[in-house]
């Protein structure tokens, strides 16, 4: 009997799997013991708080006033803002608050409530939603790509155990969910299950299903929509030859559409009774009257705001309106490139473009929302190291003043160092001569990517601009950090840092469109194993 | 590449600046005080705080030459009587010190691994990750790295053969802590026998005395002399309240928490029978002791004899002394003599550790980090040392109490043990079979009962952090935990000792044959000590 193929035995790198990823896990347990934001700060804390009411609310009230204004439910104290999924998330958890500390969520008592032993255990829920969402998603992706790249073009970031780990080191998430305390890790890791349906096993079904899943944790998924969609949508439009292309159409497209409503209406029937109750939620998640940024966002928007107060300009509306028109015509070209020009390739290119464009134009904007487009970019890193170093270490100093605030500072510089060790490892692994500058280096990057090569002065333009971009953020961190501004600037230093910031991802957006509309189109097709 | 592995691991040590310190934090700060105040006939006398010097002189040269840095940083640092001081900037000094001084470590683990041909960024690795010394020095705060460094220059210089070099290291040290005057028996062996005498024996049993060189012993004995003269001479009048200082026999048997050695069975033995007598009804002597302050005074036992100091120096001494005729033998071979003087190192810590008098946790690393270094050098230490490096790594989980660091400590630890689980196997079987078999836990053939002691440690965990607090058990029987741990990790630890003892007086490297048959054996080993000849 001959040998089969058994598609399911693969051979995966890894050699510096284990040890990394235990490392990726230790950052998080070493950035968790920093304190977390708005701590001890009344009256209204931070987002440390807002997570704990939430598990006080849903603990403690019927499904149905979560998002209501009650007398048990003060929605002016961190009111749910978050769809539902995160609400049973809060759920879950608080019932386990409950079980081990009932202080913790008792209603009203426990506002502002903060001891060592609730920190624990919060910290741990992140922990363990981190492990069980968002490494395990990155897993699966990671060794995707290897078992789909022939062995000539396996470079040594498509190794499984380097793009595991690389990924996993993002500062960004992980000082915004361990050190300041979010669960971005859910929402994201969703999505990122999301795209591994999509551009690894081809089920359509499930991808709709995880990502709306993740639109049901945090309505900021809405970032991704649009290449879901786009995606999904010519998909349908690929007929197989022995059947008539109309029915096969439509039959696609109801499957993909029972999905989406199944999903929605399993996920909001405990919570909606009537049309009201619909209304309300989404009233309560897309509060059009906080206005077109909050703090110092390094969008188009703020950075315009420097020199033409908008706010005296236009009125709320307006501003939604404006934004709309641009983020659409911001996004259209990787859109339309995406549904004309189908290619496996693209997708999560668009992915970039499209969140970065709405992270760039879009109405209420948060600092955070880097982390959107940041983690496409994770998953993008091995097919261009280069730039999407240069991106991942400018999202996540553009979230530096922030970070300052929550007194991350020393988190912030060790996980980015440790990133930065860890790239350059990947790089010795890659059998170059290299050394710890090499980072620097477009040209030996390339090289060690096996990706594309641009001509010479193009890489060395890069390098000098990587190399200035650098300078510029270490000279602006460390102006954040001595310089006192003048007393008529009082926030100089993170207006400068978020326009500094705004100015590359406009060129980022450039670049990766650029990327995008240079793929050639190719239709999707079951793709092979390679041999091992 | 190493480079990038230091910046990693520096950069987890940073992590760590404002967490949890010890008591051993504001020791220090008292000693930068007092070093920088008084001249030095009242270093050794001085008694404000109750943490007084009591390490040797050039430790406290040390902190004088820190306490000029420290002024810079906070002023109100090195006043004496700011006891318990710890403003950010203090902090930051303390912390700073350490982790800049812990090059000296790298460095010295950089030396030592250079001898090693295959698997030296392995061992490179394997050393700087320590999690016991990153747990130690940057969390509880001490300044164990710096010490090791010089105790790795010293071996380095012996396995160069410059046993001069090596002797004035090891002076060096032992006026820097002398804690590790525990390892000069081990030096003074093989220092006799690998440099006084000059010929060197084919069999390895008899020593050709007619080679003595009294020339050698010249050398070393001077070089010895002249440290201790430069450190203890400036206190020459002052040596007996010097030593007192050193040597406080006031301090009980067994230190706060019981390190897992000898003498925690023996703890463990005395409550049973307590608890026994007082169950049968024989009257005994009952007596609290403390089991929480760092300041632990003297402890008597209820039923069994109550151990002297003597006592722990005679078993201590008694049990070493084997080993050391085995070096003597040993120490005949040029090729591998440097081998088995790490052994003999890693060995003599042991037993100095299973019945030395108020022996520390921390000391365990005594034992660690020898046995780390020769982890890469014999299949055999490979397997001791994956085995300890669970067992004695856990034992030091209780220094750091507080809840909040159980993740820390549980992952800094697994993260060096994936290292060590995972490519010691890699250096020692070739690649063909590692791919068939599951490489992982199984290579370093560790036996069941082994893995079964190590799961246990497992179901300890989880007992001491989870259940023990479920079943309402903190509040009546709070130090259960405790000493449930120190008796089950001394199991471990005996259970090493023994057999470690066996490996080694049975090794024969002198006279065995260089096969060709088994290719990762011991003899594939290549200290190149004999690079001079």
């Amino acid at each position: 009997m001959s040998k089969r193929t058994d598609p399911d035995k693969f051979i995966v790198t890894k050699y510096v799997l284990y040890p990394g990823l235990l490392l990726a896990l230790l950052v998080r347990c070493c950035v968790a013991a920093y304190p977390y934001s708005g701590r001890g700060a009344p009256p209204m804390f931070g987002d440390f708080e807002a997570q704990r009411h939430w598990q006080e609310v849903t603990v403690h009230t019927p499904a149905r006033d979560w998002y209501r204004n009650t007398t048990h439910n003060d929605l002016q104290y961190w009111g749910l803002d978050y769809p539902p999924l995160s609400a049973y998330h809060s759920l879950l958890l608080g019932l386990v608050a409950d079980w081990l500390e009932p202080e913790s969520v008792r209603l009203f008592a426990s506002r502002g409530y903060e001891s060592e032993t609730h920190e624990t255990f919060m910290r741990w829920t992140v922990f363990l939603s981190d492990l069980y969402f968002y490494v395990t998603a990155v897993l699966c992706i990671c060794i995707h790509m290897e078992r789909v790249t022939s062995k000539s073009e396996l470079s040594v970031f498509k190794r499984t155990d380097v793009s595991t780990v690389i990924c996993l080191l993002y500062p960004g998430i992980i000082l915004i969910d361990h050190g300041h305390f979010q669960y971005n890790c859910v929402s994201l890791g969703l999505f990122l299950r999301a795209t591994f349906f999509i551009v690894a096993i081809e089920n359509d079904i499930m991808a709709t299903i995880f990502f709306v899943l993740a639109l049901n944790y945090k309505q900021m998924e809405l970032y991704h929509a649009l290449p879901f969609f786009f995606y999904l949508l010519r998909k349908c439009f690929i007929t197989v030859t022995n059947e008539s292309s109309m029915a096969h159409l439509i039959y696609r497209f109801t499957k993909l559409a029972i999905a989406v409503i199944g999903t929605f209406s399993a996920v909001w029937y405990p919570l909606v009774h009537s049309w009201d109750d619909v209304l309300q939620i989404l009233h309560r998640l897309f509060p059009i009257k906080r206005g077109v940024f909050e703090d110092k966002v390094s969008n188009v928007w703020c950075s315009a705001n420097v020199f033409v107060k908008l706010k005296h300009v236009y009125n709320n509306e307006e501003m939604v309106r404006m934004c709309v028109m641009s983020t659409l015509v911001a996004c259209m070209p990787s859109c339309l490139d995406l549904f004309f020009r189908i290619n496996r390739k693209k997708f999560v290119l668009c992915l970039i473009n499209v969140s970065l464009a709405f992270f760039l134009f879009s109405y209420q904007v948060h600092e955070k929302s880097i982390l959107l487009v940041a983690i496409p970019v994770t998953i993008y890193l091995p097919d261009d190291p280069f730039t999407s170093l240069w991106f991942l270490l400018l999202s996540t100093f553009s979230m530096l003043p922030l970070l300052l605030k929550d007194g991350l500072l020393l988190p912030l510089l060790c996980t980015s160092s440790i990133y930065l060790s860890f790239y350059s490892i990947a790089l010795h692994l890659s059998g170059l001569e290299t050394n710890i500058f090499s980072v620097l280096s477009a040209n030996t990057v390339y090289e060690a990517a096996k990706t594309k090569s641009y001509n010479h002065v193009v890489m060395k333009l890069f390098s000098t601009m990587f190399f200035f971009s650098l300078q510029g953020m270490i000279l602006l961190g460390l102006g954040s950090l001595l310089v006192k501004p003048p007393p008529q600037y009082p926030d100089l230093f993170p207006l400068l840092i978020s326009m500094y910031s705004c100015l590359h991802f406009i060129f980022f957006l450039i670049y990766f469109t650029y990327c995008q509309l240079q793929l050639p189109m190719c239709l999707p097709v079951q793709l092979k194993v390679k041999k091992n | 590449m190493i480079l990038e592995l230091l910046i990693i691991v520096t950069a987890v040590k940073i992590y760590f600046i404002p967490l949890y310190r010890s008591t051993d934090f504001e020791v220090h700060r008292n000693w930068l005080a007092v070093t920088n105040n008084l001249t030095i006939d009242q270093w050794y006398h001085d008694t404000t705080s109750k943490w007084t010097l009591d390490y040797p002189p050039f430790f406290a040269w040390l902190e004088l030459a820190l306490s000029y840095i420290a002024k810079m940083f906070d002023p109100a640092m090195v006043k004496i009587e700011n006891l318990d001081y710890a403003s950010e900037m203090t902090v930051l000094f303390q912390r700073l010190s350490v982790i800049i001084l812990d090059f000296v470590y790298m460095y010295g683990a950089f030396r030592c691994a250079r001898f090693i041909s295959r698997g030296n960024l392995l061992v490179f690795l394997i050393l700087i990750t320590n999690p016991g010394l990153i747990m130690v020095d940057h969390i509880h705060f001490q300044y164990n790295g710096f010490l090791f460094g010089v105790l790795f220059l010293s071996m380095a210089n012996l396995f160069e053969n410059n046993c001069v070099y090596a002797a004035f290291w090891f002076a060096m040290l032992l006026n820097l802590k002398h804690i590790f005057l525990y390892m000069a028996p081990v030096y003074v062996v093989y220092l006799l026998r690998a440099y006084c005498f000059t010929v060197s024996s084919k069999d390895g049993v008899h020593t050709p005395w007619y080679s003595f060189s009294v020339v050698n012993l010249i050398k070393l004995a001077a070089t010895v002399l002249f440290v201790f003269g430069l450190s203890f001479g400036p206190f020459i009048n002052q040596l007996p309240q010097v030593f007192a200082r050193l040597f406080p026999f006031k301090r009980g048997l067994s230190h706060a928490y019981w390190a897992p050695n000898f003498w925690a069975f023996y703890n463990f033995a005395d409550k049973i029978l307590q608890h026994l007598c007082l169950k049968f009804g024989i009257p005994v002597v009952t007596q609290e002791a403390s089991m929480t302050g760092g300041l632990v005074q003297e402890y008597q036992h209820a039923v069994l004899p109550t151990i002297t100091p003597a006592t722990t120096f005679v078993l201590t001494a008694v049990s070493m002394m084997p080993a050391l005729v085995k070096l003597w033998h040993l120490g005949a071979d040029t090729k591998y003599r440097s081998l088995s003087f790490a052994r003999c190192l890693t060995l003599c810590s042991t037993c100095a550790f299973m019945f030395g008098w108020h022996v520390h946790e921390k000391a365990i690393l005594m034992i660690l980090i020898p046995l780390s270094y020769l982890s890469v050098l014999g299949k055999m230490d490979a397997r001791f040392y994956t085995f300890m490096s669970v067992v004695g790594h856990y034992s030091l989980f209780p220094l750091l109490y507080p809840k909040k660091l159980l993740q820390i400590k549980i992952f800094l630890l697994l993260t060096h043990l994936c290292i060590v689980f995972y490519y010691l196997p890699i250096l020692y079987e070739p690649k063909t079979k590692l791919s068939r078999k599951s490489a992982f836990l199984l290579v370093p053939r560790l036996t069941a009962l082994q893995i079964l002691y190590l799961c246990g440690l497992i179901g300890l965990c989880f007992y001491e952090n989870v259940l023990h607090i479920f079943l309402g058990l903190d509040k009546t029987l709070p130090f259960l935990p405790l000493m449930i741990t120190s008796v089950y990790c001394a199991l471990g630890v005996f259970y090493f000792w023994v057999s470690f003892y066996k490996y080694f007086l049975y090794s024969q490297l002198s006279t065995a044959p260089i096969s060709s048959k088994s290719t990762w054996l011991d003899n594939e080993i290549r200290i190149t000590s004999d690079k001079n000849k």
